[in-house]
């Protein structure tokens, strides 16, 4: 295959993997790896930085709304982003000297994770907790607009430990695997931290950034971010995920997240497969 | 708690930062990726073995000063370098904004943030 040809094919698949992520709200970049290692048979660590500016990308472009509406708080994506920036430090390191099989296995089990994490159906969230005295010091109860009627909404913030915790391994796994790790960042702001729904998914995309930005740093400066490979990738991910982020689609969703779900899983143990046979 | 007046100030500030950052290195990377094309249409990439970048592509100054004479490849890193530089720019406001609210605690935290950034942008590379 010539530049011509690679590029277009993977502009094409990128929009596709942005478009699928952001309509999904699983993200597009889980799905990346997989694709450029299995189908395009490039090297996990070119995959990896190509990936992970995309990333960025769609993180940004999706912030750059969320910011505006007042949905995210941005005093606790700060604290968590210590949290989520020394994890991605030690991953990017453990990146560079873990084999191509072992990152290969790794990322099939977190793909099988995310899948998990995603059908789980989600907890009623439980109102009015009282103020939790860690929370309260570091300010970080809050309040959001209300779907309903547009009020604004008071919620404490829970468990500052354990979100800092999950936090350090969101961060970790972003940066050894050039992912946004999204699905663990809302767990720990949504499960543990018992934040609202909506002010977890956008506080945790308004992180994402930070956290890839720490390890593409290191990535750049590592040699793993090919031009020729991250440009169509980059322009064709984030394509995708503005166009997905206008298209409101309210029935087909459901359908939409199982057959995601499904290629997730599938990739997921093509991956392990291929890193325990060594095919990579 | 409600978030107060100046709250709402530092996040629409921080969204316009987001998306001009956005915006701007999408257009570089579109550029350096039609020279590119042009340029290096026919040829055969081969990604299957990890070489790694050479040491103008991986470097602040290499990538700069190849982007300078248009070469196509640091024209997408430098595109790529202003998508990375994004979020500290954000972080690099938050502080400021911090500051002006007089929020000290969050200040600290936020410089934090901004000094893991940095090491890992400018000091970290380079210690392997």
């Amino acid at each position: 295959m010539n530049v011509a040809e690679l590029t277009l094919l993977l502009v094409i698949a990128s929009f596709l993997a942005g478009l699928l992520g952001s309509l999904t709200g699983l993200g597009g970049g889980v799905v990346l790896v997989p694709l450029l290692t299995i189908f395009f048979k490039v090297d996990i660590r070119y995959a990896i930085g190509a990936s992970l500016v995309s990333v960025i990308a769609t993180s940004s472009g999706a912030a750059a709304a969320y910011v505006k509406e007042g949905f995210s708080n941005i005093r606790i994506g700060m604290f968590l982003e210590i949290a989520t920036t020394v994890g991605a430090l030690c991953g990017a390191f453990l990146s560079t000297i873990a084999p191509s099989q072992v990152l290969a296995i790794i990322f099939g089990l977190v793909l099988l994770c995310s899948a998990y994490w995603s059908r789980k159906p989600r907890t009623r969230q439980e109102r009015d907790l009282p103020p939790d005295p860690l929370a309260t010091r570091l300010k970080m109860n809050g309040s959001f607009p209300s779907e309903e009627d547009g009020r604004a909404r008071p919620y404490n913030a829970q468990n500052v430990p354990a979100g800092f915790s999950l936090m350090f391994g969101a961060g970790a796994i972003s940066g050894l695997l050039g992912i946004g790790s999204g699905a663990m960042k809302v767990v720990a702001l949504d499960q543990a931290m018992k934040l609202p729904f909506k002010v977890s998914t956008t506080t945790s995309n308004f992180m994402i950034g930070v956290t890839a930005a720490t390890s593409a740093g290191i990535y750049l400066n590592r040699g793993y971010i090919d031009p020729g490979l991250a440009m169509p990738v980059m322009l064709g991910v984030l394509s995708g995920s503005l166009l997905g982020a206008r298209i409101l689609m309210t029935a087909e969703t459901k359908i939409l997240r199982l057959i995601f779900s499904l290629v997730i899983v599938t990739l997921g143990a093509q991956m392990i497969y291929q890193g325990l046979s060594g095919s990579l | 708690m409600m978030r107060n007046w100046s709250d709402r100030n530092i996040e629409e500030i921080l969204g316009e930062i987001l998306r001009a950052g956005v915006i701007l290195s999408a257009l570089v990377v579109f550029v350096g990726g039609w020279l590119y094309l042009i340029g290096n249409a026919w040829a055969r990439p081969d990604y299957r073995i990890f070489r790694g970048e050479p040491t103008d592509l991986r470097t602040l100054g290499g990538i700069f000063h190849g982007a300078l004479q248009l070469r196509a490849r640091a024209v997408i890193q430098l595109g790529l370098l202003c998508l990375i530089a994004t979020p500290v720019l954000r972080v690099m406001a938050s502080i400021l904004g911090f500051a002006a609210e007089r929020d000290r605690m969050y200040a600290i935290f936020t410089s934090l943030v901004l000094g893991i950034l940095l090491y890992s942008l400018l000091g970290a590379g380079s210690a392997f």
